[in-house]
């Protein structure tokens, strides 16, 4: 196989560069996914070191290993890492790799602008993370920096935060805008958007959900800015501003925002599912219809996450019931993906394992969602721990469960060889307990009272605050075992055959393993309606 | 190869969506002010009231009306109502006092930011004159009864029999200095 590449390569002169360069001025769909997932993989562990400190302070009550303000700073730190930088580039660097090889396209429509969208990156978390050496420390008032918390009362280095997230939402704008204009046009001729894998689908809609919010949270850091410099009085009450203004402005980006990280990871699990249990996925359609239906609700629902704010009754009940609403469309995926496994022959290789595992946690968390959606329960649930396990369920046995699927799945075509699989199902298992038992006992702590943020707490919490700890440890140092998987995988094992899988579907199991730098260049032959 | 063009064209419409969602951010302010002047949301209560109509006097009907006086964070200055509650009339006219005293030892500025309970009377309560329509200003030590002249609404539902009103003082010395420069 090898051979054949390397007639290829010769033929076209279009091989990679050598060195470091080749990274640094690549315009190949591939070595941006790739730069893509690296760095989101850095993050993840950056960010998870932030939690790991956050949960070593909350083992024991009482105060132990950091002061109060670095605890802000880390509880903030975490989350903008987490949601900007690990799981945001993560699902953009598989797009990378997959959108053009799933539609039969040689590249990403706009190549240059796509290494621009990649290498702000490191500049705008670079910024970021510079702010933790900064004289009063790096911004500490929650990644949802509510005004006037984060105008106000904000430590000086805001305003690199600001920039910082300038440059991501400027990032994400042109990735969004590369993945849109690829899918509309660059599609195998023969190709109708419904034909298209649910992976292109999902991201298709959720390309669209960043054009359209990127720029409202660009808009409502840039008023924070001219409050903090300019005099400006959006969110001070007492120049004639609301706080209150802030909070729906963020949300009204936030909440999208939330099906952003969620939306491509229906997709991976709408692709690794029909594979294992070797049957087509159920429902095609209704899946693309649901997808769109929750891309529309997410504008219509932020709200319900400031019912505490004083809101008039008819608010609560209409953002009350429109939230609920979204459990429709939700269902309906679940019950696809169940539906898809009944009666198929599977076989529990670790890309199912982890797909499986986000079916049945991804629907836990989405349960404790529609708890919060009821308003007079989400007034005494509003800010404790079961906010923090309720969205913690969702996003890491949710988003980051589904990266890591689709990371085992596709990692023999990106490398040409197959994963260890004993370690694979290793490293699931050890995420799977870690993951639960870090954030289960938080349901618990959280109904009791227990608010999010505080760095102690009162002394009827320290148990199941010690399981959790016990179990973020786990689940954190498991993680290593994964980035020794991947190691492994690149420099050596079993040849993967191209189709990889023998259930597998779709025109990226049709090229080579490892795939050829190019592929494409000439628009494949579509399998007869093979894809609908 | 492929129509260079329409995808010049899905890129620039795309473009187009990004600034106009920036510009809707920034839209999102009047319209929410809007919105809250309109429901009375938030219990923001509007400007100067001018009476549109003669206002009915029910001589029957007594509202209990609270004053309560907050200071922001970090805003030094004593500040409150010179009468706790009053029993009024709706439909007449009524005169108060807010006291303030500077204690800080500089010349500061404050603005008082009304709010009214329940939210949905904030609509009935009309202040013909109240210290919040201006910024106040105060040297060292220097003290001030500050007037507010009021009505409330017959058309107020039976079912509020309590109105409160709350001023909170926020410290704008700065702002007022760096709106002064401009």
């Amino acid at each position: 196989m090898s051979a054949v590449i390397e007639n290829h390569h010769d033929d076209h002169h279009h091989g990679p560069d050598k060195g470091l360069m080749r990274w640094v001025l690549t315009t190949n769909h591939k070595d941006i996914g790739t730069l893509y997932l690296w760095f989101s993989f850095a993050m993840f562990l950056v960010g998870g070191c932030m939690a790991l400190v956050i949960r070593a302070e909350l083992f024991q009550p009482g105060l132990q290993l950091v002061v109060p303000e670095f605890f802000n700073q880390m509880t903030t730190m975490h989350g903008l890492i987490m949601v900007f930088g690990a799981v945001m580039p993560a699902f953009v660097g598989l797009a990378n790799w997959l959108v053009p090889m799933m539609i039969g396209a040689p590249d990403m429509a706009l190549p240059r602008m796509n290494n621009y969208s990649f290498w702000i990156l490191p500049f705008a978390f670079g910024m970021l993370l510079s702010t933790l050496f900064m004289e009063g420390g790096a911004p500490n008032f929650g990644w949802t920096f509510y005004a006037p918390l984060s105008t106000e009362y904000a430590p000086p280095s805001v305003t690199f935060f600001i920039f910082a997230v300038h440059l991501m939402g400027i990032s994400s704008i042109m990735g969004s805008i590369n993945v849109v204009v690829t899918i509309l046009n660059l599609r195998a001729p023969g190709m109708r958007l419904m034909d298209m894998p649910l992976f292109v689908w999902t991201w298709l809609i959720t390309a669209y959900l960043l054009i359209a919010v990127m720029p409202v949270l660009a808009g409502v850091v840039t008023m924070m800015l001219m409050d903090i410099h300019f005099g400006t009085a959006f969110f001070n009450a007492g120049g004639g501003g609301d706080p209150v203004l802030f909070q729906h402005v963020f949300w009204f980006f936030g909440h999208p925002e939330v099906y952003i990280m969620i939306l491509p990871a229906f997709g991976v699990v709408s692709a690794i599912i029909p594979t294992f249990a070797r049957k087509k996925l159920f429902g095609y359609d209704s899946m693309v219809y649901a997808t769109a239906s929750i891309a529309f609700l997410s504008f219509i629902v932020w709200a319900h996450h400031m019912f505490t704010v004083g809101m008039p009754i008819a608010g609560e009940l209409y953002f009350m019931y429109a939230t609920m609403l979204i459990a429709v469309p939700t269902g309906v995926k679940v019950f696809n993906w169940v539906a898809t496994m009944w009666q198929g022959s599977m076989t529990f290789e670790t890309p199912m394992l982890f797909a499986i595992a986000f079916v049945i946690l991804f629907t836990i968390g989405g349960l404790s969602g529609l708890m919060l959606a009821i308003v007079p329960a989400d007034f005494q649930y509003h800010d404790t721990y079961f906010v923090v396990a309720h969205f913690h369920y969702v996003l890491v046995p949710g988003s980051i469960f589904s990266i890591m699927a689709a990371a085992y799945y596709w990692l023999p075509k990106w490398t040409g060889n197959m994963y260890d699989e004993t370690l694979g199902k290793t490293h699931f298992w050890l995420s799977f307990v870690g993951v639960n038992v870090t954030f289960f006992p938080q349901h618990f702590i959280g109904l009791a009272g227990m608010p999010r943020r505080y760095p102690d707490y009162a002394l009827q919490f320290a148990d199941w605050n010690m399981v959790s700890s016990m179990g973020a440890f786990l689940f954190g140092f498991s993680q290593l075992l994964f980035l020794f998987i991947v190691i492994k995988c690149i420099r050596g094992g079993k040849q993967a055959t191209d189709e990889v899988w023998d259930g597998a579907e779709g025109l990226e199991w049709t090229v080579a393993s490892p795939a050829p730098y190019h592929t494409f260049s000439t628009p494949p032959a579509l399998p007869e309606r093979s894809m609908a | 190869m492929t129509d260079q063009s329409a995808q010049n064209k899905t890129t620039l419409k795309l473009i187009s969506v990004v600034f106009g969602m920036f510009v809707f951010g920034f839209a999102l302010v009047p319209l929410y002010d809007i919105y809250c002047q309109v429901t009375g949301a938030n219990g923001k209560t509007g400007g100067a009231y001018v009476a549109s109509e003669t206002l009915e006097i029910d001589e029957d009907r007594l509202v209990t009306v609270q004053f309560l006086a907050n200071n922001n964070a970090n805003m030094p200055w004593e500040f409150r109502p010179s009468v706790r509650t009053l029993k009024v009339v709706p439909g007449k006219i009524y005169d108060t006092t807010f006291y303030a005293s500077n204690i800080a030892r500089a010349t500061m500025t404050a603005q008082a930011i009304p709010s009214v309970a329940p939210f949905h009377a904030a609509e009935y309560f009309h202040k013909t004159e109240c210290f919040c329509f201006e910024k106040q200003q105060l040297a060292a030590g220097e003290q001030i009864d500050m007037p507010l002249r009021f009505i409330i609404d017959p058309h107020l539902p039976a079912t509020v029999q309590t109105l409160t009103l709350s001023y909170t003082l926020f410290d704008v010395t700065e702002l007022a200095a760096s709106g002064a420069a401009e």
